[in-house]
């Protein structure tokens, strides 16, 4: 188990980590997610022994690492840039860990052979990286990774200079390829796409600070505060700060929408609101639903689903649903909010829906 | 604005091509309209930024000629050609503050400083620079330098075309939505040619009228989103387009029937005797999960939130179905393919299935 | 970014360690030495204090050859700098001229010092060298061994021929990693050959010219081989710089006093000039 306890890292009076504490199981995988700059990468290095935390301490199965080196800490890492040994065959680069640490020739054959034949890499053995596509060249670096046999693979934004339909193919084989070892995998990224599909457990970052952990549905279904919900939603969560007053949700300016029973139990006062883009739809998916009058501003449309950019009293709201749907800029049209899925949040930004669904 | 015609361009890197695999561009003969919005999308070396720099003047083309609103433009230099392009890696002048950067196109081309803050002014408003108008361009984030480079690219009033190549890679999936609307608002007001390569399907299907899908050097298919997400032409396109892609399977085709393994699948239409292999594609998200149909069985169901998507197989092939957030998986699984969603190629091309 | 200490490093360096302070650390600790006593050379030493500093500052001789230093590298910064960056600016980024080109521009910094001065000592002779006798030729009244001015340009030109190529390898460097979008980027902007220097090749070389003008500064207020050979601080004493002066002090009149204290002067200023200039151009970086 890895265990992080109150780790904090200033960098020239900058925080870069702020009071982070986390508690990583065996065969594991554990996304952190957030923005660029949040400090995914910082804390990464903090775990893999590249920096020492300003304060706080690490911990390794129960023994205090906090101080070793990171050659003697037995961690994998994989980073964006596709790095390899670039004079060495595709099996030297493979074989590099168990060779430096001696293991006899019969083995290493054996376990390269077997990460080769993991991620697909068998009739590239004796090309070296440069001569690889980059889909190919990540596959390498990491099938380094895992012959290294580290107790911590940690995984830096692997996929993201790779082209899409590459790393669609790579993340759907890379929790097979996790499951297959037993150490605790660790993966950066900013995609909540990327999250939700990997699976495991998510921890949202925020400004060096962790501001959830825990299984990804979960995180995802249930954000215990406004950060969490932001971080995880891609399109962009849509939002509105209303006023309760006993049944209905208020604005200035008019606003005046029902509030749903789900919600009913809360005390009258200041809230945001907010809903992720594909709990709104222009049909009324039940009785209860919250009807809206919003002005279209621009639709996106993919062939399989539309997003519709909407302007409702001063904020901006993204509509996801399925099928083709025309609208033109500036028509003003009925769409609904599911109430099921409505997030309200008090002033502090934590979560009060979740309170109240218990 | 301009219309873009290419009249049987082809490209080589190499200075003697002699077979057809010399050519990094494989001939390409088609016509951009005069404000239409184009995206060029593909894998890596497919050859669209390739057609781009061509485009811009970047490249000089083995063959073929380019011509903007019917006036060849093939020999013009880069600056002679009046375009603009936004490059995948933020590219200001870092000594200058911002509206020094936003100005500069202008400035380079004479335009009295009247004209220049009227434009600059309201390319500053556009996206949202405004209160840093005055600051260096040193310090800023990506999104923040992406959005000068996008701005000097509108900044000229008299451009043919605006071209992209990948422009918003290096930006964060939040603001991804915000720059992807404001250049199609852009793109209504304005009414700009725009051709904008990406390997990222949703960027391409959101901004384009009509995208032109392109793989080792050719184009593909080019069609509106809505047809290369219904009727794609190459099981390429299939694979390509939607996430995910497009299932394939092979099957023996009999008349009004397409036959796998042991379950028969009524075709909409009988296809005209093919030789060839013969494929059946359609797409997850026809394909229904239920009591009732082909069995399958379940090998892993992805939740991502506003769909499950399930991993099964079907008489021993993979296939991907779609499922509602709030729909389960029966404790027999059994799939029908809805019929409009069902596509016959062979040997990778569409066959159309009569009536 | 801080590494993790690692204390076998220190034994590894060890050895360099006792080199340099046999080597450098010791003779300067004897300089200070001699620089603080009077000694008449038979062993006897005695205190004297700041005397011998106050000696070298308050003469008329050591102002003379600080301020033929000074403007000697005033006058090589104002022309290798420029030139450098020019020559590095003509020079091809592909193809196999940039072997060659490299090479050529590496030639002049691989032979030895004395044996520069040797050669441009007979090259510029006013009656046999090559220049000499051209410059005499055209109509000049070149004789470099007579007049202060030939002299001067003669030492100016021989250190622009050898150094110029470091301040070019450089630039060159500096030049090489800049992106090509930025040039494409510029080109689609309309940009003039001039605005592309000012706007995006000269603030990419900024790092690279600083470490450029540092060196090259440090170098040529130290300078003493070239010119020494060349010249021998003369005619008279127009070329001699403060490293012959100090030469002259301490080894032609024995003056071990003033000459240790000379030297530690010497040692001073340039301390002091390059903090000045290192922070000035960290200073403008940062903005």
């Amino acid at each position: 188990m890895l265990e992080l306890r109150s780790v904090s890292k200033t960098v020239g009076g900058v925080d870069h980590i702020r009071d982070v504490s986390l508690k990583l199981e065996h065969a594991s995988l554990n996304v952190l997610l957030g923005p660029t700059l949040s400090g995914k990468t910082s804390l990464m290095r903090l775990m893999a022994g590249l920096d020492q935390p300003s304060a706080g301490s690490v911990w390794f199965d129960g023994k205090d690492v906090t101080g070793v080196p990171v050659q003697r800490r037995n961690v994998a890492m994989v980073y964006q840039q596709f790095i390899n040994y670039p004079s060495m065959t595709v099996y030297e680069n493979i074989a590099s860990p168990l060779r430096v640490a001696g293991a006899e020739a019969a083995r290493i054959d054996r376990e390269v052979k077997h990460a080769a034949e993991l991620l697909r890499l068998t009739p590239y053995l004796d090309r070296t990286p440069l001569s690889l596509s980059g889909g190919q060249q990540q596959r390498t670096a990491i099938a380094r990774a895992i012959c290294k046999n580290a107790g911590v693979v940690l995984l830096d934004e692997p996929l993201a200079n790779l082209d899409y339909k590459l790393r669609e193919e790579l993340r759907e084989e890379l929790p097979k390829i996790f499951a297959a070892s037993g150490a605790i995998f660790v993966y950066a990224t900013t995609e909540p796409h990327e999250a939700l599909l990997l699976g495991g457990n998510t921890a949202t970052l925020s400004e060096g600070r962790i501001t959830q952990f825990g299984p990804t549905t979960e995180v995802f279904r249930r954000p215990n505060d406004l950060v969490t919900a932001r971080t995880f939603s891609d399109p962009p969560l849509n939002t509105i700060v209303l006023r309760k007053r006993g049944a209905s949700f208020q604005l200035d300016g008019g606003v005046n929408l029902p509030v749903p029973a789900e919600l009913a139990g809360m005390a009258d006062s200041s809230y945001t609101i907010g809903f992720q883009p594909h709990h709104l739809s222009p049909t009324r998916p039940s009785p209860s639903a919250v009807p809206v009058k919003a002005k279209v501003s621009v639709t996106e449309i993919t062939g399989s689903e539309s997003f519709v950019h909407l302007d409702f009293a001063d904020v901006r709201w993204v509509m996801l649903t399925p099928g083709v749907h025309v609208f033109e800029p500036d028509e003003v049209i009925d769409v609904f909010i599911d109430p099921r899925h409505m997030m309200a949040f008090d002033e502090t930004g934590r979560s009060v829906s979740q309170r109240l669904a218990g | 604005m301009a219309r873009i015609d290419l009249d049987h361009i082809r490209h080589s890197y190499l200075a003697n091509p002699r077979s057809e695999q010399d050519y990094a561009l494989k001939e390409v003969h088609h016509t951009f309209d005069d404000g239409g919005a184009y995206a060029l999308l593909g894998p890596s070396g497919c050859g669209k930024t390739t057609l781009l720099n061509i485009i811009s003047g970047l490249i000089h083309p083995s063959e073929g000629r380019l011509l903007f609103n019917d006036r060849d433009v093939t020999e013009l230099s880069t600056q002679q050609r009046n375009i603009a392009q936004v490059f995948q890696f933020p590219v200001i002048y870092d000594t200058m503050t911002v509206y020094d950067n936003l100005a500069f196109p202008l400035r380079n081309r004479g335009v009295p400083e009247a004209d220049v803050d009227r434009k600059v002014k309201e390319i500053l408003d556009m996206t949202g620079l405004s209160d840093r108008a005055g600051k260096r361009a040193r310090g800023l984030t990506a999104d923040q330098k992406q959005k000068i480079s996008l701005g000097r690219g509108l900044v000229r009033s008299d451009v043919n075309a605006i071209l992209f190549d990948e422009p918003l890679t290096v930006i964060d999936p939040h603001m991804k939505w915000v720059l992807r609307s404001q250049l199609k608002q852009l793109h209504h007001r304005f009414g700009y040619t725009m051709v904008y390569v990406t390997h990222d399907q949703t960027e391409a299907l959101t901004f384009a009228n009509q995208v032109v899908v392109m793989y080792e050097g050719e184009i593909v298919q080019i069609g509106t989103p809505a047809d290369l997400f219904a009727r794609p032409k190459h099981t390429f396109v299939g694979y390509f387009i939607g996430s995910p892609g497009m299932n394939v399977m092979p099957v023996a085709v009999e008349g009004r029937t397409a036959r796998i393994g042991a379950q028969t699948i009524a075709l909409p239409g009988a296809p005209a005797a093919q030789a060839g292999s013969m494929e059946l594609g359609i797409r997850p998200e026809f394909v229904k999960v239920g009591k009732e149909g082909m069995p399958v069985s379940v090998r892993r169901v992805e939740d991502i939130g506003r769909q499950k998507i399930v991993r099964a197989s079907l008489e021993g092939r993979e296939i991907a179905a779609i499922l509602g957030e709030d729909e389960e998986v029966p404790a027999e699984p059994k799939v029908v393919f809805a019929p409009e969603g069902i596509n016959l190629y062979a040997s990778s091309w569409r066959v159309e299935m009569g009536a | 970014m801080d590494k993790t200490w690692n204390n076998r490093a220190w034994f590894m360096v060890l050895p360099v360690l006792v080199l340099v302070a046999f080597n450098a650390i010791i003779p300067l600790m004897t300089v200070v030495n001699y620089s603080v006593q009077e000694t008449f050379g038979d062993n006897v030493f005695l205190f004297h204090g700041v005397g011998f500093f106050q000696d070298v500052l308050t003469s008329e001789r050591f102002h003379s050859a600080l301020l033929r230093s000074l403007a000697f590298t005033a006058i090589i910064l104002a022309i290798e700098i420029p030139l450098g960056v020019a020559i590095a600016l003509a020079m091809p980024r592909k193809g196999i001229w940039v072997s060659v080109c490299l090479v050529l521009m590496a030639l002049p910094l691989l032979i030895p010092w004395n044996v520069v001065g040797a050669i441009w000592n007979l090259f510029a002779l006013p009656e046999i060298g090559l220049l000499g006798r051209t410059l005499n030729g055209i109509g000049f009244d070149y004789n470099y061994t007579r007049h202060p001015v030939d002299a001067w340009f003669t030492l100016v030109l021989m250190d622009v021929w050898h150094w110029t190529s470091l301040v070019v390898l450089l630039a060159y460097a500096g030049l090489s990693s800049i992106p090509d979008a930025y040039y494409q980027a510029a080109k689609i902007d309309g940009a003039s050959r001039w605005a592309v220097f000012r706007f995006i090749q000269l603030p990419k070389m900024k790092r690279v010219l600083t470490i450029a003008v540092l060196l090259r500064f440090m170098d040529s207020f130290m300078i003493y081989t070239e010119p020494s050979v060349l010249t021998g601080g003369g005619p008279g004493n127009s070329t001699t710089v403060l490293s012959i002066d100090l030469v002259k002090i301490a080894l032609g009149q024995f003056d071990l006093g003033p000459a240790a204290a000379m030297s530690i002067i010497y040692f001073l200023i340039i301390l002091l000039l390059c903090w000045i200039f290192y922070t000035l151009m960290m200073r403008n970086e940062e903005q």
